[in-house]
């Protein structure tokens, strides 16, 4: 007999006569209402992240003005003109991408590496992470994040900088991801 | 890791005798314990629907642990169809031969690895070791272990029990090229982690990973992290080899709703960890590898009080409540799942052939708060009493509790029982009782026997 197949039958044998349990499903699917983007402003500023919240028009600028003189690499359809992707993963000195969406509650960014996100490793390998966020992107909950997102795709979860705290629980950024994540909030 | 913990020897008692002797490693796992249980109570109680989540969570993981084989066909489906490869183990040592003949299949001689119980489980990086192969621990505090030659002791931070001098030594002795004049301040040791680590990360071409969860309905796997270095294992290299036990299944995408809010939570005592990445299949030009792992979980399915233990998601939340994991540490279990988790699942998963794994059902006070914070509802106390009636139990203590449930099961008897150990009160030794009682008497002094019983005294003074 195959693993496969003893693996199988073995469960098979292991759960005879067991009855199956129905899943209740009466926890929250959406966790506030309100100033979503306060909200998330709020918990990413908790991990110890740069954060801004601005109208749409000086977001675009803060961008231009933390990527000029900078060896950035710029995703294929990250909408941002005169400014030339830096080639070389490893040399760059920082990455700048926007998200598929973000949870309020918790102060995460989604990343499919769809158009303007970049491949994993660009977000990665970089030391210093600008990430940009449409106030349109910004759900309340896990739920409805999940609900949003497209499981075929790769997704990385970002709740901010990379961080450890395996010695004696103290808390030390940037291990092996970007020691600096900046996210720009755009309304 | 040159040793190994399996047929350790001692039990748990004369383990944790030696442990709670060793007062830094006390107030390191106080400390630790402490701030964790406080955090996680602190982002619980943000969460007015906890009691929902958990009971969901509780219901999703027994639904599939009564459909596991139909839920594993679909999830090893939706891998193939996703471009990645499916294998089987039933046991360690094929799990084993299944990654050896991978790595060795790539030319490779070296890879990097993403912090995983199943492979501490099935003691991979010897099994790798032995053919010729390096693992490198890219954990930080897997790599303080390694590095140390030394043992996990906690499922999440599992070096806990070292503090920062004893990093930096280990750093210095073991680590090549330390930064000159290397502090032990922990900036400046994960420092030192990071540009140890980069380089490696850069240059290895395969990773070994586990995962947290993977649904069936998707073929989606997902890993929960903090440093990067899980993201630096999963994304670089060019093929990925994830070995995963068969109870990490969800049935369908919407579950990680559920447990993306209990995991990290119930965990490190944040709302979400730093990184989780997930992937399906072959992503981004990798050659992937799934190998699913039985090793016992199949044994622990058909008991039917044990099977809970399967629900865990390995958050580690009853280790940081338990007061015996407290005082005695992680080393003591002898197992890489320590703690009141450790304590149902190792004598589940090993059986109870040798002495310590025979001694875990008692390590525990059966204080139930390791119940209360579980975020999947895993009945701990109810298995240990279950798994201590099913332990080996010497001849003369069963002999003991026949004679004792004779004596109680009939109230002549005991009364009768009462009188003779009144009249031979003067004979019995005020602490230590001989032969195989003394056993009993190593942490209790014997009670004095009254004159008269409690019975013969209502009998003199009330009943007339």
């Amino acid at each position: 007999m195959s693993a496969r197949e003893e693996i199988l039958a073995r469960i098979a044998r292991a759960v005879a006569g067991a009855e199956d349990v129905e899943i209740p499903r009466d926890y929250r699917t959406e966790a506030a209402t309100g100033d979503l983007v306060g909200l998330f402003a709020e918990r990413v500023d908790d991990y110890r992240a740069v954060v801004h919240v601005l109208p749409a028009a000086e977001a675009a600028g803060l961008v231009a003005e933390r990527v000029a003189g900078r060896r950035m690499i710029v995703p294929d359809g990250f909408d941002l003109a005169g400014h030339e992707s830096w080639p070389d993963l490893h040399t760059a000195d920082g990455v700048v991408t926007g998200c598929a969406v973000a949870v309020a509650v918790t102060g995460t960014i989604v990343l499919d590496h769809g158009p303007g996100q970049g491949t994993r490793a660009q977000t990665l390998v970089p030391d210093y992470h600008l990430c940009v966020v449409r106030a349109g992107q910004i759900v309340s909950s896990v739920p409805e994040a999940i609900a949003r997102l497209d499981p075929s795709r790769p997704l990385t979860w970002i709740s901010g900088p990379s961080a450890t705290s395996d010695i004696e629980l103290s808390r030390v950024e940037g291990v092996h991801g970007p020691r600096t994540l900046e996210v720009v909030i755009s309304t | 890791m040159s040793a190994t913990f399996l047929g350790m020897p001692g039990n748990f008692p004369k383990n944790s005798q030696k442990a709670v002797q060793d007062s830094q490693l006390r107030y390191n796992l106080r400390k630790a314990t402490h701030t964790i249980r406080g955090k996680r109570a602190s982002v619980v109680g943000e969460l007015p629907d906890w009691a929902e989540l958990r009971a969901a969570g509780k219901a999703i993981k027994d639904h599939t642990l009564r459909n596991l084989d139909r839920y594993l066909v679909q999830l090893e489906r939706a891998v193939q169809d996703a471009g990645g490869t499916v294998h089987w183990a039933r046991d360690a040592a094929e799990a084993n031969r299944i990654v050896t003949a991978l790595v060795k299949a790539t030319g490779e001689r070296e890879v990097v690895k993403v912090k995983s119980m199943a492979t501490q489980e099935i003691e991979l990086n010897q099994a790798l070791a032995a053919e010729g192969i390096t693992a490198y621990e890219t954990d930080l505090a897997e790599l303080i272990v390694q590095l140390g030659d030394d043992f996990p002791s906690h499922i999440l931070v599992p070096a806990i029990h070292r503090n920062r001098s004893e990093i930096r030594e280990i750093f210095l002795e073991k680590m090549p090229k330390t930064p000159e004049g290397l502090t032990d301040d922990p900036p400046a040791l994960a420092e030192a982690a990071r540009l140890h680590l980069r380089e490696r990360f850069l240059r290895s071409k395969v990773a070994i990973s586990g995962a947290n969860f993977m649904v069936a309905e998707t073929g989606t796997l997902v890993v929960l992290e903090s440093e990067g270095n899980g993201r630096m294992c999963l994304t670089l290299p060019e093929t990925l080899i994830s070995v995963v036990g068969i109870e990490k299944l969800l049935p369908a995408w919407r579950d990680l709703e559920v447990f993306l809010q209990l995991l990290p939570r119930s965990s490190t005592g944040e709302r979400m960890n730093p990184y989780t990445s997930m992937w399906t299949g072959a992503v981004e030009g990798q050659d992937f590898h799934l190998v699913l792992l039985d090793n016992g979980r199949t044994g622990v399915l058909a008991d039917e009080v044990g099977r809970q233990a399967l629900r865990c998601i390995r958050c580690s939340a009853c280790l940081n409540v338990c007061p015996v994991y407290e005082r005695a540490g992680g080393h003591a279990y002898g197992s890489v799942y320590p703690g009141p988790i450790g304590a149902i699942l190792t004598p589940q998963l090993r059986g109870m052939g040798s002495e310590l794994d025979a001694s875990l059902p008692y390590a525990s006070s059966l204080c139930g708060a390791c119940y209360d914070v579980c975020p999947v509802a895993i009945d701990i106390p109810e298995v240990l009493v279950d798994l201590r009636a099913k332990a080996p139990h010497a001849a003369a203590e069963k002999a003991g509790m026949k004679v004792a449930g004779w004596i109680l099961d009939d109230h002549r008897r005991l009364a009768a029982a009462q009188r003779i150990a009144a009249k031979v009160r003067g004979l019995v030794p005020k602490k230590r009782l001989p032969g195989p009682m003394s056993a009993w008497t190593d942490t209790r002094d014997v009670p004095e026997i009254p004159e008269e019983s409690f019975r013969d005294w209502w009998e003199r003074n009330e009943r007339a």
